[in-house]
Order: C-alpha cells, then structure tokens, then sequence
C-alpha cells in the first residue's frame, strides 16, 4: 500500500459508512416531502415535486388534537422527567458517593442489581397501584417515578461522577463548617454540573422516544403525546398518506436532532464515561 | 475499569478509612441521618416502586388475573402452561433468542471495528464520532421504526436493491422468517452507543505499549491481538452485558413493524411483544407476571454466565492482571 492511500483510506471508509448510516435519515426527510405517487414508484431520494402540503396535514394533526398540542403533551412529560431525574439521582448519588451511613453498601449493591431488572417485572403491578390511585390517563405515572429515583442508570451515572471529585472538598468545608446538607448545595451540587447536564439529556432524549409506558397509561386523545399520535396516524392511514405520516415523523424527532446539535459534546462524553470510570 | 463491580463507592483505599476506626465510626454516626434523608427519595422508589411490585408480580404469577376481579390462586398453572401448552410463548422464545445472538455480537463487532477505524483517523474524528453516534439516539423512537418498516416493505429500497443484484428478497416485513432480521439491521444500526464507549476505552490505552511492541517487531494483528483485546476487555465486557440485558426487552420496533401484534405469523412475536399482549391485550395479568419473572430469570441467569466466563477473558491491569 502507498502512503497516499494508507491516509486516505480510513477516510473513505468512514466517509461510506456515513453514507450508509445516515441513508434512512436521508430516507426520512425526502418522503416527508414526496407527493403520494412518487413514494412507492420513485427510489430517487430527491422528491420530483416538492409536496410542502404534507407537512399542512400533519400539523393538523390526529383525532382532531393539533400537533402543537401534542408536542406540548410530549414536552411536559419530558421536562417533568428532566426535572425529576436531576433531583433525586443527585440526591441519591450524593449519599452514596460521599457520605457514610448503615447499610450503604447493600443499598448500593441493590442499586446496582436494578440497572438489569427488566422493566416487566414491576411493569402490572405499578400499573394496579396507578390504577388504584385513579392516575391513570393522567401524567402522573410516567413522571412521579422519576422524582423517586427509579432510573438506577443515572443515579449510578452521577454516582460515577461525584467519587471523582477530591476528598478535600469535604474536609475544608467541614473545616469552614459546612455540614453535609450545605455542602451538597453549595460545593458537590455545582461541581456535579456535567454529569448532571449528562442526566437531563439523556433522561430527555429516552422520555421522548418513550413509547411503551406512554402507550400503557395514555388513552385519551388529548392526552397523546406526539410518539402515540404517530402510531394512531399510521392505524388510520394508507399508504397513499405516507407523505403525511412521514412529515409527523420528522416534527416529532427534530427537537431530538436539536438536543443532538446543541448538547453532542455531553451526549458522547457521557456515553464513554459511563462504560469506563470506576 | 469494571462499571458494573458493586465495589464501595465512597472507596475503601480513600485516606479517610486509613484513620482510627473510632472516628470513622464518629462519622458514620455524624453522616447517618442526613444520609438517610438525600436518600429519601430513592428508598420510597425502591420501596414502593421496585421491591414492592417485585413482590407482588411474584404473587400475581401464581395467580388468574384480569384486573378487574380478585386475582385467584392457581399456583404453579401459569408456569406449566406457558412451558409445556403454549407454543407462542417458545416461539417469542426462539425469536428473541435468535434476535440476541445475532444482533448483540454484529452491533459491538461494528462498534469496535469503527471505534479502531476513528483512532486512527487523523483528522474529523469527533465529526465522525458524533455522526456515527447520531442514530442511537434516534433508533428507539417511533419514526425510525416506521422508517423502517417502509425500507424493508415489499417495494421498498432494501428488497429493491438487493433485487438489482440478484438477491431477490421480496419484502422482509412481510416475510415470517426474515421480519426479525430488520428489527436486528435497526439494533446494529445503532452500534454508535458500544462504540463511544470502545473508543474512549481504545484511548486510554497507554500508546508506549505500541511503541515498544511495535519495536519488538510484532505486526499490527499481533497488536490487536496482545495489546488492544486484553486491555480493552474491561470494555468489551461492560458492552456485552449492557446490550444483552437491552436486547432480550426489544419492544418499540418490533411493535411498529408487526403492527403491533408480533406478525406476520409471530415473526416479531418478541418476548417482551408476547408479555405485553398477554398483560394487556388478553388481560392475562398474571400469565405476564409470570413470564415478567422468567425473563428475570433469564437475564440473571445469563448475566451471572457472562460474569463467571469473564474470568478467563477480562483482563483487569489495575489488579495486577487476573
């Protein structure tokens, strides 16, 4: 092999895996924009006629709920997560990062087995308990637990995050005064920033997507979220709205991809910290 | 590098154990309560949300449930019918199984091949390692799976191209025998997360150990194979066991490429699909319970393989070696 093409070959290889991986994205935004008789005849990625009106009938929504409702439903639930995550992994973490107390390494040592409890398990039963506390068609279910601490990927994640942090902190504030409820707010708390920006994206990122949770606790339509409108537009449509159908689908990802341009830097960095601290 | 060890967190070599036992003790005393309190809320979630409903699932497997009337005992019924009367339940099985062994080693094998190839790219690495991470954010959602429902659709692009090159396919979705192999395609699609991961492992490997055995004359198999496997293994062990307890709960695309009801002829039919249509579907709560309890089973059983073989393949530097 030449020089010339031991440099550049990674390159192209890289270069044509992109291509191939970001085909069905590609995919995606060129059949939001197709009229209905190019999707099935047509394999050009680029739409013959630009048909902008799908993107008119999927704003207008599913059973009569706008899709800026539905976006707002999807939102709120994510945001509630968002906030629920942050506080009680943090709370938790910090206790099993820096203080020591009874039990703590059986706590921890649950905490842990809980990252591989398949969600079925306690799936029926917090769904009777919901049921039984008339919550549920409300949101209640899908972001109480979060306030509770119940993503162990997170709490071990900041967890991860906060053993780093130098020994000398405590001691110096213990010096100064600090107990251990100050310290957390005015030492740990902020100095936690990235993992904790880490925490809110991802926990974003997953409740929007989610779809699962949503589709067991959610019936009312103007309770939808945008992911189950999705679903319900795709019982009710042929394929001749697949241009439609698609159009949604891009409204329904772009705050993802938005969340992607703006946070990558933390996405990845918390993604290779997790698999490697410790 | 072992992320999922349940070694002390606080740390047992930290300065602070090295000091009499009275003060350490001192501080447990001083640290209890306001430990107990920042842990309040988990231990309401653990409680109420985990521990509990793990009890009461257990319970409930034992159980004819609907819901809506009392559950009724039935003990071990659930368990034997689901083992030795219902062919569905070994074929969301046999579906699921095939879909773990296929897609977990392709999705990492595609990890780290490309994690090797973006170490040693000179330059647009973080380009490249955004770009490649990209769809595993977006693979869980609803609109990918539709899109890929579509691309592997009778007429669509895949049938249509291997088509052109004389693989005639036909579309997959609708095809009992290769439906799972898109739901696989989508989960290797998505190999940016293990490769993140492969790569900021690949990096913390100290390059003088290149140096010096590339001074010794070994070729770069010769590397791969005594330098990047045994230290990357740590790595390559936290992604096996975090892949293969998400593969075996594959929901969303299975969903939306069946339509929701695992076809065509249970094709998709995965284990979490089939719990989800037994649960809420037919309204069998308990029959779910119980096969909620079997995956457990399941994935404690494969996990603690996978952590008994690991012995004789993770390599640890920080302990010295094995």
């Amino acid at each position: 092999m030449t020089i010339a093409a031991k440099r550049w070959l990674p390159h192209t290889v890289a270069a044509a895996g992109l291509l191939v991986l970001l085909y069905p994205l590609a995919w995606l935004v060129a059949t939001s924009l197709k009229p209905a008789d190019e999707v099935v005849t047509s394999l050009d990625l680029w739409p013959g006629r630009f048909e902008w009106s799908n993107y008119t009938t999927a704003l207008e929504g599913v059973s009569g709920v706008s899709v800026t409702r539905l976006l707002g439903n999807s939102m709120l639930i994510a945001v509630g997560a968002v906030i629920g995550n942050v506080v009680s992994c943090s709370l938790a973490a910090y206790a099993f990062a820096r203080l020591r107390f009874r039990m703590r390494k059986a706590m921890f040592a649950f905490m842990i087995a809980t990252l591989m409890l398949p969600h079925h398990v306690v799936l029926i039963p917090q769904y009777i308990v919901f049921n039984q506390l008339g919550m549920v068609d409300t949101y209640w279910p899908l972001v109480l637990p979060k306030f509770l601490a119940t993503e162990a990927f997170f709490v071990f994640l900041v967890v991860q995050f906060m053993r780093g942090l130098p020994r000398e902190l405590e001691e110096s504030a213990r010096i100064d005064g600090c107990g251990p409820f100050r310290t957390y707010w005015e030492i740990i708390l902020p100095l936690s920033r990235p993992a904790l920006i880490t925490t809110a994206i991802f926990t974003f990122i997953w409740t929007w997507n989610d779809f699962f949770t949503q589709m067991i606790y959610l019936f009312a339509p103007e309770n939808a979220t945008i992911t189950l409108a999705l679903r319900s537009f795709v019982d009710q449509s042929s394929t001749s709205a697949f241009g439609p159908m698609f159009a949604m689908s891009v409204i329904s990802v772009l705050p993802i991809v938005l969340f992607f341009f703006v946070f990558q830097r933390y996405l990845v960095q918390g993604m290779a910290t997790s698999g490697l601290k410790g | 590098m072992s992320a999922l060890s349940t070694k002390d967190p606080a740390g047992a070599a930290r300065p602070a154990d090295r000091r009499p036992p009275a003060r350490a003790r001192r501080r447990t005393r001083e640290q209890q309560w306001p430990a107990y309190v920042f842990l309040t809320p988990w231990m309401i979630g653990a409680g109420v949300l985990t521990l509990g409903p793990m009890a009461v699932s257990l319970y409930l497997s034992f159980t004819d449930y609907n819901l809506f009337d009392p559950p009724r005992w039935i003990g071990l019924r659930n368990y034997t019918e689901m083992l030795t009367e219902d062919p569905r339940y070994w074929r969301s099985v046999g579906t699921t199984l095939l879909f773990v062994v296929v897609a977990v080693p392709l999705k990492l094998a595609l990890a780290l091949g490309a994690a090797m190839l973006l170490k040693n790219l000179s330059r647009g690495r973080a380009f490249y390692r955004s770009a490649f991470y990209a769809p595993s954010l977006l693979g869980a959602s609803m609109s990918i799976a539709l899109v890929w429902k579509a691309l592997f659709n009778d007429g669509g692009t895949v049938a249509d191209v291997l088509g052109a090159v004389g693989i005639p396919t036909g579309g997959w979705v609708g095809n009992p025998d290769l439906a799972v192999y898109a739901v696989v395609l989508l989960t290797v699609w998505q190999f940016g997360a293990p490769m993140v991961i492969f790569l900021a492992g690949l990096q913390q490997i100290p390059p003088d150990l290149y140096e010096a055995s590339a001074l010794d004359g070994a070729g770069p198999w010769r590397r791969f194979r005594s330098i990047t496997v045994p230290m990357l293994s740590p790595v390559v062990f936290f992604n096996l066991v975090l892949e293969t307890i998400q593969s075996f709960q594959v929901f969303t695309p299975a969903f939306a490429i069946s339509g929701g009801d695992g076809g065509p002829a249970d094709g998709t039919m995965f284990y979490t699909l089939y719990l989800y249509e037994r649960g809420f579907t037919a309204s069998h709560m308990g029959y779910a319970a119980a096969m909620a309890w079997l995956l457990l089973l399941a994935i404690g059983v494969i996990t603690v393989i996978l952590f008994r073989t690991s012995r004789s393949w993770v390599f640890y530097a920080d302990e010295g070696g094995r």
